[in-house]
């Protein structure tokens, strides 16, 4: 498979290019049956999106001239791997008046950096962090 | 001068009818731009404007850069494309306004244009454009090319057993997305089981979601039971953005937490939050929503549910405020986005301006028509009523026939949603039962097959709902459980239906803009991009579709009306006998009054469309002339069937010169043989209301003018029945079998009637 990014003759993926669609766990779409279901071959963890279906995504809406989905699925391919207690707490704190400070968003772009190589997601919290100061939204709502 | 009252009225009564009508419990406001009650324009709009310096934007919209919100942070970084903006900036609106509706200007030329374009600009194009204009566009611009609906799926109980019913219900109608919410929070993990398994019974392919507090619903999503989510609220200003408890990062960051979920996902905005909120800012509905536009497709959301939504109610106060929601989802499209096009909340309590709202979309297309469509009853809708209901579903179904348009639903017929329906009880049953959540009874599962709102039912209470969602929740069941619930009980097809459902999360191919599945392929702005170039272009109805569409129930046939009458012909042979005897010919009686029946009268056709027995007929209007102290003769015409022809025929043949000409189904005239054959006498043309005392006193009349009285004529009263629209098909049916008994210039036949033993 050579590195050339996808186009929309290669969309859907799962119609056009089932050959590159697989699981974290590396099964097929085929793979993913009711047989396979029922005899715990496959459960919730296959059913999942990769990383890399995202990005296969996100070349496809960019040859479609949709950039800025595309940056979507870039994010959300950095996000893939991070638990859904972290993706949370960050959304959390990311909402108005929860951060007290710049430094707790600052702190929480470091862990996604640093700890699931989110680096994209990091840069977006932390121009947030910015845009925040600025407008005043660290002070408390309820 | 009479001496008559001298109290003038003050009041034509015709308002106090006027007050009467559903239309005066809609309130309006007056235009009040400082107030925030401004369609299109308002002083403090700011004039759309955009400068840059050394490769960075220097203002936007008036707003210098040092004053920017966050809004206009985030629009400028991520929505406006500096490559594009000074061209299309430059533009004079006006051709913008033009090459949107101009069919070989292509949408991708427009697409590209909008990138580069500030919501003050984009506002101020769209608003050059009339209702007509936007539609034109809209149906233009929409992303994905192949029109789709949405529906929602509640119920007051919030019970399990009806909203898989309901939810099955929706699919077989055709909704490619099904949107369920609860009365009471803490169901909403019954609500979201129940309506992913009533979704997998007959095919698969809805998309479905649980409207429910952003971290739960997201959970919801990761344990399976969801596809889409649209519940992520933007606003045009800061101040209600921030009440509305986020921010433009937060939201697109949850925005690329559901992306990171596999889960298709758009974002809600539309007129009138912002007012509703009391933070307008003073400046007009459209700018604010071509704000919050902008905002979703920085955000890189693939689209938007959009066009007042919940603020459609108080957009519609305001002159132009339809035309507004228009022109807001024309922005949305014109953006790319993928539009779920409102016509959700009942913005109004008059059914006119409820046709007048849909119309529009349902001819121009869109990717998600309503964005809830209530396919309950309205009291069932826990989102509140929708535009569009439950109990006017069917009238939509007849709009799309009326205007062959596919409004994205399609008839069914009544023994397949009953089967339907006891197959999602009996599906949802088995899973409750399966994974020891609930047992319900026989009499339960019942009274919900048949219900049509939640009133009917007998069915679980609410703390026995409350405690199956918390269960539900507690044991972190997912839908894989509930997939091997449904195939351990039999339910195999709906098993498989509902993991090809969450097995579209691995290609995530469902995530691309307007993507939808139809017959089990992704269908998407990707792979069917709307290339409207004019008449044979962009979407078109196919002929199977066509089928589809038409195929509304209680169509007429000629086959049924001939078969229904003719279940009247034994009770007649028991009551009447005609006997020809022979060519009619004058005789001279001046008293004698002549029936001129037409040529299927009691041979083919028995009875008037009021339901009178033709010999019931014939014996009143023959009492009638004889009591008036004439005599009747009753002649058949052969050469005519129209109902003039047929009293002016019979009348030259009546010794007095007056006949009266009837036809089977009941319309009557009295002719006097000197008039012009369209100025009759008297006529009888509402035959459906025209009873046997009106017959009677026809052939009293007819033996007066016989006589050479005036008498008062006989007035069937009317109350203004669509008499058209409820016989002429029916009419056109029975007046073709009329004419095809006529030959040209058949000589009348003399009629010998003889009434039998049983009266009618």
């Amino acid at each position: 498979m050579s590195d050339k990014p996808l186009s929309v003759a290669d969309y859907p993926l799962a119609e056009r290019r089932p050959d590159i669609v697989e699981t974290k766990t590396g099964k097929t779409l085929d793979d993913i049956s009711l047989d396979a279901v029922l005899t715990d071959k496959v459960g919730l963890e296959d059913l999942r999106i990769t990383s890399r279906a995202l990005r296969q995504q996100a070349d496809i809406a960019k040859a479609a001239g949709r950039p800025t989905l595309a940056a979507n699925f870039e994010r959300g391919a950095e996000l893939v791997d991070v638990p859904q207690d972290v993706i949370m707490r960050t959304y959390e704190l990311l909402r108005p008046g929860r951060a007290g400070s710049k430094d707790e968003l600052l702190a929480a772009a470091k862990e996604l950096r640093d700890v699931y190589g989110a680096t994209g997601v990091a840069a977006f919290i932390e121009e947030a962090a910015d845009v925040y100061e600025r407008r005043s939204l660290y002070k408390k709502r309820y | 001068m009479t001496e008559e009252s001298h109290v003038r009225a003050n009041r034509w009564k015709r308002f106090s009818d006027w007050d009467e009508r559903p239309l005066r419990l809609d309130k309006f406001a007056v235009e009040d731009a400082s107030s925030g009650f401004a369609a299109f324009n308002s002083p403090d709009d700011p004039k759309p404007g955009f400068a840059m310096g050394k490769g960075v934007v220097e203002s936007m919209d008036g707003v210098a850069v040092r004053d920017f919100d966050m809004i206009d942070i985030f629009i400028s970084k991520y929505h406006l494309d500096p490559e594009i903006a000074p061209e299309a900036m430059a533009m004079p609106s006006m051709e913008v306004a033009r090459m949107l509706v101009d069919m070989n200007v292509p949408r991708s030329t427009l697409v590209r244009l909008a990138h580069g374009m500030t919501p003050a600009k984009l506002a101020e194009v769209v608003a050059h454009l009339s209702s007509l204009e936007i539609a034109f566009a809209y149906g233009k611009m929409r992303a994905r090319q192949t029109p789709g609906n949405q529906g929602h799926v509640t119920n007051a109980k919030d019970d399990p057993l009806q909203m898989a019913a309901d939810a099955a219900t929706a699919v077989a109608f055709g909704f490619d997305e099904i949107e369920t919410t609860m009365r009471v929070a803490r169901n909403s993990w019954s609500n979201a089981v129940a309506c992913a398994v009533g979704a997998s019974v007959g095919r698969w392919g809805t998309l479905f979601q649980c409207s429910s507090e952003e971290a739960e619903e997201l959970k919801i999503g990761m344990a399976g039971f969801t596809s889409y989510a649209e519940t992520l609220s933007v606003y045009g200003t800061e101040k209600s953005f921030i009440d509305g408890d986020d921010t433009p990062w937060s939201k697109a960051f949850l925005a690329a937490a559901y992306a990171s979920r596999g889960i298709k996902m758009r974002c809600t905005s539309g007129a009138g939050s912002e007012l509703l909120m009391g933070f307008h800012e003073r400046k007009s509905l459209l700018y604010l929503e071509a704000r919050c536009l902008c905002l979703q497709r920085a955000m890189g959301v693939q689209g938007t549910q959009n066009g007042g939504v919940d603020g459609a109610p108080v957009t519609c106060t305001v002159p132009g405020g339809m035309r507004e929601l228009m022109a807001e989802n024309l922005i949305a499209v014109w953006l790319d986005l993928e539009c779920a096009s409102g016509n959700d909340a009942r913005a109004t309590e008059s059914e006119i301006r409820v046709g007048a709202k849909i119309l529009p979309y349902l001819i121009a297309g869109s990717d998600l028509i309503c964005s809830g469509f209530g396919s309950i009853l309205k009291y069932d809708n826990s989102f509140n009523p929708s535009l569009l209901n439950g109990e006017e579903l069917e009238d939509y179904l007849v709009l799309q026939r009326d205007f062959e348009a596919d409004g994205g639903l399609t008839p069914v017929g009544e023994a397949q949603i009953m089967d339907l329906r006891a197959r999602a009880v009996d599906a949802i049953s088995a899973v409750l039962e399966e994974l020891g959540l609930a047992k319900p009874t026989a009499d339960m599962k019942q009274s919900v097959i048949a219900a049509s709102g939640s009133d009917e039912t007998r069915t679980f209470s609410g703390r026995e709902v409350g405690r199956i969602s918390e269960t539900i929740f507690a044991r972190s069941i997912t839908v894989i459980d509930v997939i091997k619930a449904l195939a351990a009980r039999g339910f195999r097809e709906e098993a498989e239906n509902l993991l090809k459902l969450v097995r579209l999360r691995v290609s995530g191919d469902y995530l691309q803009t307007s993507a939808v599945v139809r017959d089990g392929k992704i269908v998407s702005a990707v792979n069917d991009p709307n290339d409207y170039r004019g008449p044979g272009t962009g979407y078109r109805v196919s002929e199977a579709r066509r089928e589809e569409l038409v195929a509304i129930r209680d169509v007429l046939t000629r086959q049924e009306v001939l078969r229904g009458e003719a279940q009247f012909r034994p009770a007649e042979v028991t009551r009447i006998a005609y006997r020809p005897v022979g060519p009619a010919a004058a005789t001279g009686n001046p008293r004698e009054v002549v029936i001129g029946i037409s040529p299927a009268f009691g041979v083919k056709l028995f009875q008037t469309l009021a339901g009178h027995p033709l010999s019931a007929i014939l014996r009143v209007l023959i009492e009638g002339i004889t009591e008036g102290g004439c005599t009747a003769r009753v002649v058949r015409m052969l050469h005519t069937a129209d109902t003039s022809f047929l009293g002016l025929s019979a009348a030259r043949l009546a010794g007095s010169g007056v006949g009266i000409g009837i036809q089977a189904k009941g319309t009557a005239v009295i002719h006097q043989k000197d008039r012009l054959p369209h100025n009759n006498l008297e006529l009888f043309s509402n035959s459906p209301i025209t009873k046997l005392d009106h017959y009677k006193r026809m052939g009293l009349n007819a033996a007066a003018y016989a006589r050479g009285e005036m008498p008062e004529p006989v007035i069937v009263p009317t109350r203004g029945e669509a008499m058209g629209s409820r016989y002429h098909a029916r009419v056109s049916m029975i007046y073709a079998i009329e004419t095809e008994m006529t030959s040209e210039g058949a000589e009348p036949e003399e009629i010998d009637i003889k009434f039998l033993g049983a009266a009618a």
